[in-house]
């Protein structure tokens, strides 16, 4: 799904705050100070004052000189940012990742959230009415990346860009919209940048050598291509359960009456919420102040109380209760989402499948995930990188398996060496040592050569054999490298049927 | 006359049911699925593959083993046909996935579990054949006593899954409550015209045992995955394999 964000900026947060406290203050003009380098510089000015052509950065006695009658607060940025906080909270209702943007900005991830109000354009409204009805003055831009929503809202006219148009929303911004310090925009001045665009035409190598990494960094998080992470101010719900006992519990049977409430606390929560446990923590506290633990791990999301049970029941003889445990947790380390109409894996039934999802869960937890294996083709002619191991269950090949070539049905795990007698070099052999058997050729088919990938390793060619004994044995034999240059070797790689 | 006609009648009654205690399927499922085997058919009891039952898989030697996987995998591919998964258990597995797609299985719908000891492979066998949702489970094992073995058929005949159970390299053959006992031998193989080099592979079947059936040896010829069976030396081999039997029992 790609992603939207909106950016808010609160302009006046600080002078807003003082406003909505002092209601005298509303539209008087004034300005909140802090002191830099012995002398009191602007912090934050009132609407009234910026419109005179105050600005932060001025020297409190100048601003005096020019206007004699404002009035001066000194500033509190703790509790500046108190209040970003509690705005980030609030506007959880719009949106659940928000992000705090000091010192006055709130990011909002908006994916798959805007037509819930109908639309981008009712959505941006509804925010910012909301918000200036509460007394706060806001901008507002919507963007597919952080970087542009924040160019746009502070330089752009349009506050909502396209979806894939924010290159050509910054076009003709200034290069300060792309969140740059101060001493790389005073030399971008110098130099006569006055527009985003002007540097998009000049190539990568001339922009690093000259402004460093950061400049494309900023650029590419703005254009989308660089990835850019939030800090929602609720990070994502933490699934865990307690459960104090009265006595200490020391029997295996207390464990899992524990462990059972435990679960049906969880899944209940799951099945509210939409997720199913991935890998899960249970915890025991002992009254002697350790902690014990065993952990479980399944191949898709559960959230099936008794198959849970099921996997942590196989390891409560690892949890040692010493004295007695007083305190249990369960905690889901890692949830994902169920959802009811799974695509299904394998064109099966899905009960079928959870069915043998559950079983894997069962094998991995007794002899260890690290055995279960499924291949997929890939596209190499190197038998030993013909195929690749994936984890999941979901994988499904993307080309087809190859049966042009004939393959062994049994492949040894690594080419084992063989004693050959060969009457003409490119000849298959006439009989060959194979763990002290003399096995004599009857018939035979080949070469089939396989070049080394050179992008992947080096060496000589292997030529392919198939041969079979008097008796109807079948092998496949192989020389390593080609009479002429040095001798080669030979060796046995697998059986056929 | 009538009176035979009933008997008769009676007797294949009575003998469905005797099957049906002892735990084989003779309902319909069994009868739908052809592994195309023609005349072994006649071998089983009730004429169709026992389903829902273990075979066991004896190979003296690596090529054996191979054949007999083979074999197995023709099975396998006639089992999973309806796009169901096939879970393969094994202590040092040989097996390369690519190559059973040459007998009609897709090698991505079978999930490999490779464990070190025995005792593992056992316990990941057993869970597997109460789960009814896999087509089959294959189990690469050497060791296995009769009691390990007998859990194993109570596990099958209520899931109803078939379980294959492959015994490679065999110090000593010890007797299992399997339903069946094959051992397959690679023969030489057969080309048309006599064209030179390797030609279609052959291999001979023998069923050594099996639960309410006739045992026996037949010849198969693989061609482009599918098996057939080769007919010319059928008979022989049958009354060769009887008096063999004879003598065993002798």
């Amino acid at each position: 799904m790609p992603k939207r964000y909106l950016y808010l900026w609160f302009r006046y947060l600080a002078t807003d705050r003082m406003a909505k406290n002092n209601p005298e203050l509303r539209d008087k003009a004034f300005l909140l100070y802090a002191p830099e380098r012995g002398r009191m510089v602007v912090r934050a000015a009132s609407p009234a004052l910026v419109k005179e052509g105050i600005v932060p950065g001025m020297v409190v006695a100048d601003v005096r000189a020019i206007l004699p009658d404002i009035e001066v607060f000194s500033s509190e940025p703790e509790t500046e940012e108190k209040l970003l906080n509690s705005l980030a909270e609030w506007c959880l209702r719009f949106s659940p990742a928000v992000a705090p943007d000091p010192p006055d900005g709130l990011i909002l991830d908006i994916s798959g959230c805007p037509h819930l109000w109908g639309g981008e354009q009712a959505y941006i409204e509804a925010i910012a009415s909301r918000i200036r009805q509460g007394g706060y003055h806001t901008q507002a831009a919507i963007a597919d990346t952080i970087g542009a929503a924040w160019a746009t809202v502070r330089y752009g006219h349009n506050p909502i860009v396209a979806p894939g148009k924010q290159a050509a929303a910054l076009h003709s911004l200034p290069p300060v919209a792309l969140r740059l310090d101060k001493p790389t925009l005073q030399r971008m001045h110098k130099l006569g940048f006055q527009q985003i665009k002007q540097l998009m035409s000049i190539p990568r190598s001339n922009l690093r050598r000259r402004f460093g990494d950061t400049l494309l960094f900023r650029l590419e998080q703005a254009l989308g291509n660089e990835r850019e992470f939030l800090k929602p101010i609720r990070p994502t719900p933490v699934y865990l359960e307690r459960l104090p006992c009265l006595e200490p519990i020391r029997t295996a049977k207390g464990i899992e009456i524990a462990l059972e409430r435990l679960l049906e606390m969880l899944c209940q929560r799951f099945f509210r919420e939409g997720k199913g446990m991935r890998t899960g923590i249970l915890k025991g506290y002992r009254i002697d102040g350790e902690t014990v633990q065993i952990n479980i791990g399944t191949n898709r999301a559960s959230r099936n109380a008794a198959h849970l049970f099921k996997l942590f029941e196989l390891k409560i003889s690892e949890l040692e209760p010493a004295l007695g445990i007083e305190l249990f947790t369960l905690e889901a380390t890692l949830v994902e989402d169920v959802s009811e109409t799974q695509e299904a894996l394998w064109s099966m039934g899905s009960n079928h499948e959870t069915a043998i999802a559950e079983l894997l869960d069962n094998i991995a937890g007794k002899v260890g995930a690290a055995a279960i294996h499924r291949y997929l083709p890939q596209p190499y002619h190197w038998p030993e990188h013909s195929v690749k191991e994936i984890n999941s269950l979901e994988g499904q090949p993307e080309t087809e398996w190859p049966v042009n070539r004939p393959r062994p049905l049994h492949l040894l795990p690594s080419p084992e060496p063989i004693e050959v007698m060969v009457v003409l070099p490119d000849y298959p052999p006439m009989h060959f040592r194979y763990r002290d058997n003399l096995i004599q050729v009857a018939k035979a088919d080949g070469p089939e050569r396989i070049e080394q990938e050179w992008w992947l390793q080096n060496g000589p060619p292997r030529d392919y054999y198939q041969v079979e004994d008097k008796d109807g044995a079948r092998y496949w034999l192989f020389r390593l490298g080609i009479y002429g240059d040095a001798k080669p070797q030979w060796f046995i790689h697998g059986f056929f049927v | 006359m009538e009176a035979i006609v009933e008997k008769k009648e009676m007797i294949r009654q009575l003998k469905e049911k005797i099957l049906t205690l002892e735990g084989f399927s003779t309902g319909k499922d069994s009868r739908q699925l052809d592994f195309g085997l023609g005349p072994i058919n006649a071998a089983f009891p009730g004429g169709a593959f026992p389903m829902a039952a273990i075979h066991e898989f004896v190979s003296p030697t690596e090529t054996c083993a191979a054949a007999a996987n083979g074999f197995l995998a023709n099975l396998l591919g006639t089992l999973m046909n309806k796009g169901r998964i096939c879970l393969w258990v094994s202590v040092g597995r040989r097996l390369f996935p690519p190559a059973l797609k040459f007998f009609g299985i897709e090698p991505h719908r079978v999930i490999f579990i490779d464990v070190k000891r025995e005792k593992d492979a056992l316990w990941v066998l057993e869970q597997a054949l109460k789960c009814q949702s896999l087509a089959a489970v294959v189990a690469e094992l050497r060791n296995i006593s009769f009691a390990e073995s007998r859990r194993l058929q109570l596990a099958v005949e209520n899931s109803r899954t078939t379980g294959f159970l492959h015994r490679q390299l065999l110090h000593s053959e010890n007797t299992l409550a399997c339903v069946s006992r094959w051992k397959i031998r690679p023969l030489a193989s057969r080309s048309e015209d006599g064209l030179p080099g390797v030609g279609f592979s052959c291999l001979e079947v023998e069923l050594e045992k099996i639960r309410n059936g006739r045992p026996g040896v037949w010849q198969f010829e693989c061609r482009d995955g599918s098996f057939r069976i080769l007919p010319n030396r059928h008979p022989a081999s049958l009354s060769d394999s009887s008096t063999k039997k004879e003598q065993n029992y002798a």
